[in-house]
């Protein structure tokens, strides 16, 4: 058994509680939540945590799954395997069902929680890629107050948010539109490894013609990846294959992934073609009547 | 002599396992109770008072000089009761042990380290926490040295010397070794139609037992005797060399094997860690663990495998193959750790030939040393047979191909004969006994081969990538016998002692230590069988030198042929003596007595009959036993197999590519196993489903990899990927039975059987697959990634 070095820790009993626990020990704090991105890196001794708070307890307070008509909220805490039975949620926003049913294992979507994979950061989240696409907006607190960050500027780089000291993010926010809907590929070695490539789409129909577009991209880079100039190509355009094709070319031809033993550069640009042409596709035969 | 039975269906099965055979037969694993409440007791559950824990500190780097080692800090470090350095071994005359192919191994590095992860110093602490602390603590200075990684630059003028801590060693050559007749091979070549040639790549993998490995160390210093609980899957060879190293008295030692969380041959070596360990029992007069964790395990123990090998199949032109020539490089990381009988240094390689009737074969082998970690297991390989096996049926897969014939026909056209058995084959080896065309036709059935072949065309049409994959295999399991196979000097034969108790339950002792096959059942239906006596009422004793017999251990697949043998061998000692104690209770000669399963009648009087527990009782009661029977109901014996068996099976797997992707499923596996008589067929199953698992890993996703500085790629399984059931197909089974001639009940080993037989099917599926892109090799493992370059033109080589 791998074993973490010393560290302190405690339970914060409220939303309020673990922010007051954050501004009084800055940096060398921690949240955590489900533990299964932080555990396993402490016990790799490749993260130093001197102080961990357990936000757990706050399930109730932040674990929640709200779809209102024009919005849907998601507490920080909900965890993956609420996201994934959500009926509800996969009515409106099926990507995340189709992403969840994918990500890791039984055991992993029993704790992790849509917070910690957002904050995590890591290039290869697939919940990033899924959250980014979606425009969602990432709700986060402190002693002040809250502001809410976009998705496209949540992330700083590997492993780095905007959350600061002192601050935790409590809810994701995404926004409802008519006649739309959405989608995920992601191809893996194996189930329940980290994506080769994922690939995450959200379509906005109106007679016949794409209004809205976004595509979003996990391990192709150092981030997850949301591409303007697709959404740009798309945009105003009759859904189809030929344009499929087009987005896809584009896609690859926009990112920047790298070789590893999940798979070369190469073969990931390819995927991105391909995934960006299934996901396009089946956003758009999602929406029931075409959008008219 | 071959009999096809038709198994029966899934739901069948199912009620059959519940049977409560008076020996042979489906019943569930009495063991599985303990195991399934969670009540196992494997290594880490062992708690002895005052028990310290010990840490390793491993190197970062491939290959470097130990410059200095600086321990006074984690020595100061609360709850550290000693730290332990290679030097302080040194002194000890402990710094290098001998491995099982007669090399050394550096317990603790002294000199330089060989490979990431090796060695360097160990801390013994209050507890695990201080322990693996206090390691961060020890201040190592390296002088970085260039490492060798790929093996092809191993013997290379320049390239750096690894073992220049052996004697005037100015290369890193392991050895060299040959099998078969290089000129009449040649000869058979030069005047063959058709030459194919291959390069195939049997990637290094690592067994990864769920329970890493471990041990629990406890010296008493009053007594001088020292218990070892470990992880071992060869207690007593264990023990013996235990003594021979570090020069304790034998009859001092007790090593146990407990509950096993799996072997795999990842459990057949010595370790440093068990060694360092001891050691630290000894400074501390305490007991000692230590468990690696699971990136050690991964990082330093026996891999598997690493192989590169290029075949060569001659053949007529209308498909009649005719020799085999195949040269391998073999990587055998930074010490010669291979578990296999002495005498063997490349394993059972020689068994390359497969199934086929063959004209000659060659293999030429070099083995060299690299800067990684050592072993070259038997990782349920039967000593290398799978990389035999599947460089042999990519090759035949191959030349169909090339002759435009269908793989399972020219296997049918092309395997040795069941009228050609005892078949001495051209590498020196004898099979004992097959028929392999009905073990393949049955597989086709099974498959529904010709509808298959008619789908795939249909689908091809329509531009989809469907492939069929056959491969069929011959195994060689069941060392010795001990004149040719031995682990260090010591014979490859095994002990068994049974003793019937006065009221008829009986306990049989073993040598052999199972990793979860199933001995404990497996075994007491093997006593069950020959004496008549419900296996609830045999318990199966192993895995405790001090109270079993002496034997080589499991691996290989050796326990079946080997101490199944003698379990059924010394069951007929006993009924031996039985009979006589019944003659004397029924008045009659003993040749006037007839064995009924469990009981002895009167010939001709069936009225007249004393049961095995009647004879029991009467062989502990009061009275007078016959004449030279000095009474108690046991016996003993050691078993020295006359040859190996040589199992065989048929395989055809179904794949489906994802032109898109290139993603690889696995839709069908079709599973037919010979291994003569069957005693359980449910833990035949088991063992089969296992090894089916264990071979998709391999084709499909595993890999122990290395960048170009040495460094492991495959250190955590987020990395080193094994398979999970969404990946596996509902697994089809079927069985001929063709039973060894030379074994008491006609048993052959099929523990590997599986492992061995499945990899070369799902890679020749890909590739019949991938027919249309015009790809004929493919290297394992077939990840997305590398299935999509193929299609492209251009795969990656795995190393
Ligand atoms: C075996 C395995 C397989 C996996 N496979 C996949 C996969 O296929 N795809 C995928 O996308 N993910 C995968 N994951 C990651 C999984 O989804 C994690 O659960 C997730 O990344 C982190 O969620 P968590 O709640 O466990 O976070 P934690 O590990 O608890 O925390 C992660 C980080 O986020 C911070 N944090 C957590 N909550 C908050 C908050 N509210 N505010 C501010 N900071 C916070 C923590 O301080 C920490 O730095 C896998 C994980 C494992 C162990």
């Amino acid at each position: 058994m791998q074993v973490p070095g010393p560290f302190e820790y405690d339970r914060a009993g409220s939303v309020d509680q673990a922010i007051a626990l954050l501004e009084r020990r800055g940096e060398t704090a921690r949240l955590i939540a489900g533990g299964h991105s932080l555990l396993p890196m402490m016990k790799l001794r490749l993260a130093d945590v001197e102080y961990l708070i357990d936000i757990n307890d706050l399930h109730d307070e932040l674990g929640y799954v709200r779809i209102e008509p024009h919005v849907v909220q998601l507490g920080a805490l909900a965890r993956h395997r609420e996201l994934l039975e959500s009926d509800e949620l996969a009515a409106v926003l099926p990507i995340f069902r189709d992403a969840e049913r994918v990500i890791a294992d039984p055991v992993v979507r029993n704790r992790g929680t849509i917070g910690g994979s957002l904050c995590q950061a890591d290039p290869s989240e697939d919940l990033s890629a899924v959250c980014s696409c979606l425009d969602a907006g990432c709700v986060i607190r402190s002693s002040t107050g809250e502001r809410v960050v976009p998705m496209t500027e949540f992330h700083r780089g590997p492993y780095e948010t905007a959350v600061g000291d002192g601050e935790m993010l409590v809810e994701v926010r995404i926004p409802v539109r008519p006649y739309s809907s959405s989608a995920f590929e992601k191809v893996e070695r194996r189930a329940g490894d980290w994506a080769v490539v994922s690939a995450a789409a959200a379509v906005t129909l109106s007679r016949g013609t794409i209004v809205d577009a976004r595509v979003g991209y996990a391990a192709v880079g150092p981030h997850t990846v949301v591409l303007p100039a697709v959404s740009e190509l798309l945009r105003g355009q009759a859904p189809g294959e030929h344009l499929y094709e087009r987005a896809g070319a584009l896609a690859a031809a926009s990112c920047d992934p790298t070789t590893d033993m999940r798979g070369t550069a190469e073969y990931k640009r390819h995927l991105v073609e391909e995934l960006t042409r299934r996901t396009l596709r089946r956003s758009v035969g999602r929406i029931a009547d075409g959008g008219s | 002599m071959t009999t096809v039975e038709r198994p029966p269906t899934r739901r069948a099965e199912e009620i059959d396992n519940d049977q409560h055979p008076v020996g042979h037969g489906r019943m569930l694993r009495k063991e599985d109770p303990r195991f399934v409440r969670g009540r196992g007791r494997y290594t880490d559950d062992v708690r002895l008072p005052g028990m310290l824990h010990m840490a390793i500190l491993r190197s970062p780097v491939a290959h470097a000089r130990i410059v200095s080692v600086d321990t006074s800090a984690a020595e100061a470090h609360p709850g550290v009761r000693a730290v332990i350095t290679g030097e302080a071994l040194a002194a000890q005359g402990l710094a290098w042990m001998p491995t099982l192919s007669n090399d050394v191994q550096a317990v603790l590095a002294t000199d330089k380290v060989r490979f990431q992860g090796q060695e360097v110093a160990c801390v013994v602490a209050d507890d695990r926490y201080a322990a693996r602390d206090a390691l961060e603590l020890i201040d190592v200075e390296y002088d970085i040295l260039p490492p060798v990684v790929d093996a092809r630059h191993a013997l290379d003028a320049d390239a750096p010397v690894i073992r220049d801590d052996l004697e005037g060693k100015a290369d890193n050559h392991c050895f060299d070794w040959e099998a078969g007749d290089a000129a009449a091979t040649d000869a058979v070549f030069a005047d063959a139609d058709v030459v194919v040639s291959q390069d195939v790549v049997y990637p290094r993998v690592h067994p990864a037992p769920m329970e890493t490995c471990g041990c629990v160390a406890d010296f008493d210093p009053v007594e001088g005797r020292l218990t070892l609980w470990s992880t071992s899957q060869a207690p007593h060879a264990h023990r013996t060399l235990y003594a021979l190293v570090a020069g304790l008295p034998e009859h001092k030692i007790r090593v146990i094997s407990p509950d096993i969380g799996g072997g795999f041959g990842n459990k057949v070596p010595i370790y440093p860690g068990y060694v360092c360990a001891i050691v630290g029992s000894l400074l501390t007069g305490k007991p000692v663990k230590w468990m690696e964790d699971r990136s050690e395990n991964l990082t330093s123990t026996g891999f598997a495998r690493d192989y590169i090998m290029r075949g060569e199949i001659a053949a007529t032109k209308d498909g009649k193959i005719l020799a085999l020539r195949t040269n391998v490089l073999a990587d055998h990381g930074a010490f010669n750790g291979t578990a296999a009988p002495v005498k063997y240094p490349a394993g059972f390689f020689g068994v390359f030939t497969g199934s086929y009737d063959l004209k000659a074969a060659y293999c030429h082998m070099t083995a060299v040393y690299t800067n990684k970690a050592p072993g070259g297991v038997a990782y349920a390989c039967s000593f290398r047979i799978t990389e035999a096996v599947y460089l042999v049926e990519r090759l035949v897969s191959r030349l169909a191909a090339e002759l435009g014939q269908d793989p399972a026909r020219l296997r049918l056209a092309n395997f040795i004969r069941p009228d050609q058995f005892p078949y001495a084959t051209p590498t020196g080896w004898v099979y004992d006994s097959g028929d392999y065309a009905a073990t393949l036709r049955e597989a086709m059935r099974i498959a529904g081969y010709d509808d298959l072949r008619a789908e795939q065309a249909r689908r091809r049409e329509r531009g989809e990538l469907m492939g069929i994959g056959v491969s069929t295999f011959t195994e060689a399991v069941g060392a010795g016998p001990r004149k040719h196979m031995d682990i260090l000097g010591l014979g490859m034969a095994d002990g068994c002692d049974l003793r019937v108790h006065p009221t008829g339950k009986a306990v049989v002792r073993l040598s052999v230590q199972s990793q979860g096959q199933g001995h404990e059942t497996t075994f007491a239906q093997i006593v069950g069988e020959e004496l008549g006596i419900s296996p609830d009422d045999i318990d199966v004793v192993h895995g405790d030198t001090d109270n079993t017999p002496f034997g080589l251990g499991t691996y290989g697949s050796r326990s079946t042929p080997v101490s199944g043998a003698a379990a059924a061998l010394v069951a007929r000692k006993v009924r031996d003596k039985a009979r006589v104690i019944a003659s004397a209770m029924l008045e009659v000669a003993p040749d006037d007595l007839e064995w009924v399963k469990g009981s002895f009648q009167v010939a001709g009087d069936p009225g007249r009959s004393v049961t095995i527990q009647e004879i029991a009782m009467r062989a502990h009661g009061a009275g007078d036993l016959p004449e030279g029977v000095e009474g108690s109901l046991d016996a003993q014996i050691t078993y020295n197999p006359p040859n190996l068996t040589y199992p065989n099976g048929a395989y055809i797997c179904v794949v489906d590519v994802d032109p898109g992707t290139a993603q690889v499923r696995v839709r069908r596996f079709v599973a037919v196993d010979d291994c003569g008589t069957r005693i359980n067929p449910m833990i035949i199953e088991g063992q089969v489903h296992g090894g089916l698992a264990d071979g998709l890993g391999m084709a499909l996703m595993e890999i122990i990899a290395f960048d170009p500085e040495g460094n492991c790629l495959g250190g955590s399984l987020m990395d080193y990927l094994i398979p999970t059931a969404l990946e596996t197909p509902d697994w089809e089974t079927g069985f001929t039975v063709t039973p060894s001639p030379h074994h008491p009940i006609g048993a052959k080993g099929v523990g590997e059987s599986a492992t061995v037989g499945s990899p070369a099917a799902i890679v020749n599926a890909v590739i019949d697959a991938l027919a249309p892109y015009g790809i004929t090799g493919l290297d394992m493992p077939l990840t997305p990634s590398r299935v999509w370059e193929a299609m492209q033109g251009h795969p990656t080589p795995p190393i």
